[in-house]
């Protein structure tokens, strides 16, 4: 199908966004990807997000690694500057895009080889140094471009399509982005859309290291029986402890939800993420009692789902620098350089 | 009667101190008094890999001629250390001076029959005067300044005046360190003849000059060249470049009004990670540097073929040591330039500049930045431990007020709404450089996809053979035109019509210098040519078409800039003859002038030259 080109023309009474905006401003090339791929629905709930919250394409920086989730940043936000950089190494390139304009809002996409395996290091140093970015990981347990080797995510014990048994321990990139101080941390599963597309949106708004693990089935070498990333598994283990609405700041908060199942959280924009509550003991805000929950339930064999932790006063690396107001990259002569009358005092001081 | 080595403001001296013992700032002490009396010297650390307790080494030529290189051989050996007592012994010319601390006796059998020899009980002056451990460590090397600035005539109130701008505003620091360093002097101009057959005279031969180091020039070059984001790794002998450079912003990059930091600094989990915000940065419209050594060379190979490929600016400031592998991480070499040239897998070129002092690694590092991005691609600064880690005198760093940073192509808004088409590898003017847009510049135009893989001149992915041979030409094309703005080769240029040449680059340059003279004495006329930049600018072919034979001084083993000659000019191997060291020292202009004469064979003092230089 990837040889169809996208039709130019849009449906007249396609719904619009507070810019006036379709979806298709959103959208990107037709996907690569294998049809029934988890990713695309993934893509899918990219353009949804920012669509929603009428954000200007252009003002987004999207970037990657390499891999089949390294790809998708093509197939949304064509408006946007795109980079898909090497193997595992997307959280500097993005770090250091950030450091240049504080501006533009920076979406990471990776997955589980890139951030698990090769990338394992970049990944947990960008979160842990705040870097304001959402940071999104296609999880599928396997390496589906160079045909179905397991990856660092893939269960001890999941079969691979070709039979064999990973012995490994996995990496719950979760955990690891808790541990190393992410402000917002969520899993979701791709064929969940109504729990995805609130969670990308309010971790877009998030200003801190927001990361969300997105389990999305590989139908061409991960979707068997045997595997624990098969949609039929994930389907059947997605214990979900928390729904969300987000509502932008602009919007009305209206209440019709019964008080003690729903929380709403303000974030530092004004905006809120509203919280409906599956499992009453899960309490998002306090960030051991969340990392003891899921270590437990994992070990029940569920896989939970929804915000898992929230800080509700990040920072960033630009407050830990503290660097200007303006964006770096928009600093002038007269700001850089100290001049030939500042060289004459540090000549003086040299001799 | 016992020889003596006599010479006024022509002389070696040498400390041999233990790492961690305080002996660094008194010794450079020592250096800047001399060069407050006017008279040029040119320190080098010689140091290990170690923070506390390994030898180390200080080394002080003092020189009116102003030859800047390291000599070789040593006339006053200051030796601190008795762990390196035989090898310090043995290195002393002959009819040379040893200066050592005699509270402990020492057998007749340690010393030399063809030295001097003063012996001033340094330990037992410190116990007597200091009840603090410390104290007694620290003044000691203020007190042995004092006895060497009696032995060498050295002004004392330079030195004074040297401490107390040291202690400005520490009067308690500042009136015990006079103390102890009157004590030294007073007790040698008491038990010794003073001054010794080596002594300093007041000169004008130092005039505006400034002294400092390369690593801390490079990072103001980065300041004034308009970086702003800076992510590193630390690596001897580089680390000092990113600490200079957040010592400089300090001071030069604070938002008046608020404080708030005009620059990011990161120190990153790896070189892998230094580059990669590097690319990210620059990508993203920043100008932005990384500073290390040949392993963090090694590893930032696949980013810096992806910059070369997509397209981004970067400036790598690469402060070499001896490879390879964790080699001499504290000797100094020019052994990164092939690794450089051609970094990363595929058919790749990178542009190099060869700094050949702190000066030259200022002014050379803020032209990187417009090269940079001019060029759209990753540029080299090939310094070395030599420059980076030693003061040295240079002339005084100059800037022109009326230059502006050079963004290179950049697409703007303005362009774009004037209806400019925009192809991000699209050869508008035939140079091969195409025009880029920053990140966010536009809300309908403008925007494109960044990658490694090959794309067609519109950014687009494609595998179509005549795409990828269009890009692959375009950036040879790029890299011819990187010839005629990079900087041009400086000639040496002899009065008498000679046949002979010498091309050299980079840290070899003040020993070339004086090298050039001692060739000269011994009636062997040569021009220079001294290479900045690589793509090699017209004017090397013609210095080697023009002359018969062209040696090629080297600080590596593998003659890797005649390699490099070789490949890119085509030039005749055996016109090319090498001459190379590559013992972790700095290059002598003694071992340079030997090396040349014997290979011309020329049977006269060069080949003894040559046996004391290359120690």
């Amino acid at each position: 199908m990837t040889y169809i080109a996208k039709p130019k023309l849009n449906h007249p009474q396609a719904a619009v966004n507070t810019l006036g905006f379709t979806r298709r401003h959103y959208e990107g090339t037709i996907s690569t990807l294998c049809a029934g791929c988890g990713h695309d629905s993934i893509s899918g709930a990219i353009i949804q997000a920012f669509f929603e919250l009428s954000i200007e394409p252009h003002r987004v920086a999207k970037l990657s690694g390499i891999g089949c989730s390294s790809k998708t940043p093509t197939y949304f936000l064509g408006g946007s500057h795109g980079f898909n950089s090497v193997h595992g190494r997307m959280p500097s390139v993005l770090t250091g895009a950030n450091l240049a304009n504080r501006d533009l809002i920076y979406l990471g996409v990776s997955g589980d080889g890139d951030s698990a395996s090769i990338g394992f290091g970049q990944f947990g140093h960008s979160i842990r140094r705040g870097v304001n970015m959402l940071y999104v990981v296609e999880n599928n347990g396997v390496y589906g471009l160079t045909k179905g080797q397991f990856s660092a995510t893939a269960d001890q014990g999941s079969k691979s399509k070709k039979g064999a048994i990973n012995s490994d321990s996995p990496i719950d990139l979760v955990s690891v982005a808790m541990q190393l101080g992410a402000t917002f941390v969520a899993r979701s599963f791709s064929g969940d859309k109504t729990q995805l597309v609130p969670l990308l949106k309010a971790a877009i708004q998030h200003k801190g290291a927001a990361f969300i693990d997105v389990l999305s089935p590989c139908v061409a070498f991960n979707n068997h029986g045997g595997s624990t990333k098969s949609y039929d598994y994930l389907r059947e283990h997605n214990e979900a402890v928390n729904r969300l609405d987000f509502i932008p700041k602009r919007d009305e908060i209206t209440t019709d939800y019964a008080p003690g199942t729903v929380e709403d959280i303000e974030q530092h924009d004004g905006s809120v993420v509203r919280l409906h509550k599956v499992a009453e003991d899960y309490d998002p805000y306090d960030r051991i009692a969340a990392m003891n929950y899921l270590q437990a339930h994992a070990a029940a064999g569920e896989l939970v789902t929804g915000l898992l932790y929230l800080d509700r006063e990040p920072e960033d690396l630009h407050a830990h620098l503290g660097t200007v107001k303006a964006p770096l990259n928009s600093l002038g002569d007269k700001e850089l350089c100290p001049g030939a009358k500042a060289l004459d005092a540090i000549n003086a001081s040299l001799r | 009667m016992k020889k003596q080595l006599a010479a006024v403001n022509d002389f070696v001296v040498k400390f041999a101190n233990v790492n961690g013992s305080g002996s660094a700032s008194a010794n450079t002490l020592f250096a800047k008094s001399i060069m407050r009396m006017g008279v040029p010297v040119s320190p080098r650390n010689i140091f290990p890999s170690n923070i506390q307790g390994l030898p180390t080494w200080y080394e002080v030529r003092v020189s009116e001629r102003g030859w800047l290189g390291r000599r070789g051989g040593v006339d006053l050996m200051v030796a601190m250390n008795p762990q390196t007592w035989n090898e310090d012994v043995k290195e002393i010319a002959a009819g040379g001076y040893l200066f050592y601390d005699s509270t402990k006796p020492m057998p007749a059998s340690k010393f030399r029959d063809d030295i001097t020899v003063i012996g001033m009980p340094l330990t037992q002056i410190c116990n007597r005067t200091y009840t603090d451990a410390r104290q007694r460590q620290l003044f000691k090397n203020i007190i042995y300044v004092g006895a060497l600035s009696a032995l060498l005539d050295i002004d004392p109130e330079a030195i004074k005046k040297l401490i107390a701008e040291q202690y400005r505003g520490k009067e308690a620091l500042l009136d015990s360190n006079i103390k102890a360093f009157e004590m030294g002097r007073d007790y040698a101009r008491a038990e010794f003849k003073c001054p010794i057959g080596l002594r300093c005279e007041a000169r004008d031969a130092v005039g505006d000059q400034v002294f400092l180091e390369g690593n801390s020039a490079a990072a103001l070059g980065a300041v004034y060249g308009g970086a702003t984001v800076c992510a590193w790794y630390p690596i001897t002998p580089s680390s000092s470049v990113a600490e200079a450079f957040e010592r400089h912003c300090k001071k030069f990059r604070r938002e008046p009004e608020t404080g708030d930091a005009r620059f990011a600094i990161i120190q990153a989990e790896d070189e892998l990670a230094s580059i990669g915000m590097v690319i990210g940065a620059a990508w993203n419209g920043s100008r932005s540097f990384t500073a290390t050594s040949g392993p963090g060379i090694s590893l930032m190979q696949e980013f810096i073929g992806l910059a070369y490929f997509a397209e981004i600016p970067a400036v790598i400031i690469d402060v070499q040591r001896g490879g390879p592998s964790t080699g001499m991480p504290t000797r100094t070499q020019q052994s990164d330039v092939l690794s450089c040239a051609y970094a990363s897998h595929g058919d790749t070129k990178h542009v190099l500049l060869f700094p050949e002092d702190p000066r030259e690694a200022f002014e050379l590092t803020a032209l990187a930045f417009d090269y940079a991005d001019r060029l759209q691609t990753p540029i080299f600064v090939m310094s070395d431990l030599d420059i980076g880690m030693n003061e040295r005198l240079c002339k005084p760093l100059t800037w022109d007020d009326s230059k502006v940073i050079d963004r290179g192509k950049v697409m703007t808004a303005e362009m774009l709404d004037a209806g400019t088409a925009f192809g991000r590898y699209l050869d508008v003017d035939g140079d091969g450089i195409p025009y880029r847009t920053y990140p966010g510049t536009h809300p309908k135009s403008g925007a494109y996809f960044t990658r490694g893989t090959t794309k067609d001149r519109m950014a687009k992915y494609s595998e179509a053979g005549p795409d990828y041979i269009e890009n692959m030409e375009r950036l040879l094309k790029k890299f011819e035109t990187a010839k005629s703005i990079l900087p041009a080769p400086m000639r040496h240029q002899n009065q008498v019509a000679t046949r002979i040449g010498v091309m050299y680059y980079g840290s070899t340059s003040p020993a070339m210098e004086e090298a050039f003279e001692l060739l000269q004495e011994d009636g062997i006329v040569v021009n220079g040519l001294r290479i900045r930049a690589f793509p090699f600018h017209e004017e090397v072919e013609k210095f080697v078409a023009a002359h018969d034979v062209v040696f090629l001084v080297e600080q590596n083993r593998d003659a890797q800039l005649r390699t490099l000659l070789m490949t890119e000019c085509e030039m005749d191997a055996s016109k090319l003859t090498p001459v190379l060291h590559y013992d972790g020292t700095p290059i002598t202009a003694r071992f340079i002038a030997g090396a040349i004469a014997v290979k011309l064979g020329a049977k006269n003092a060069q080949a003894q030259r040559s046996a004391a230089g290359n120690s």
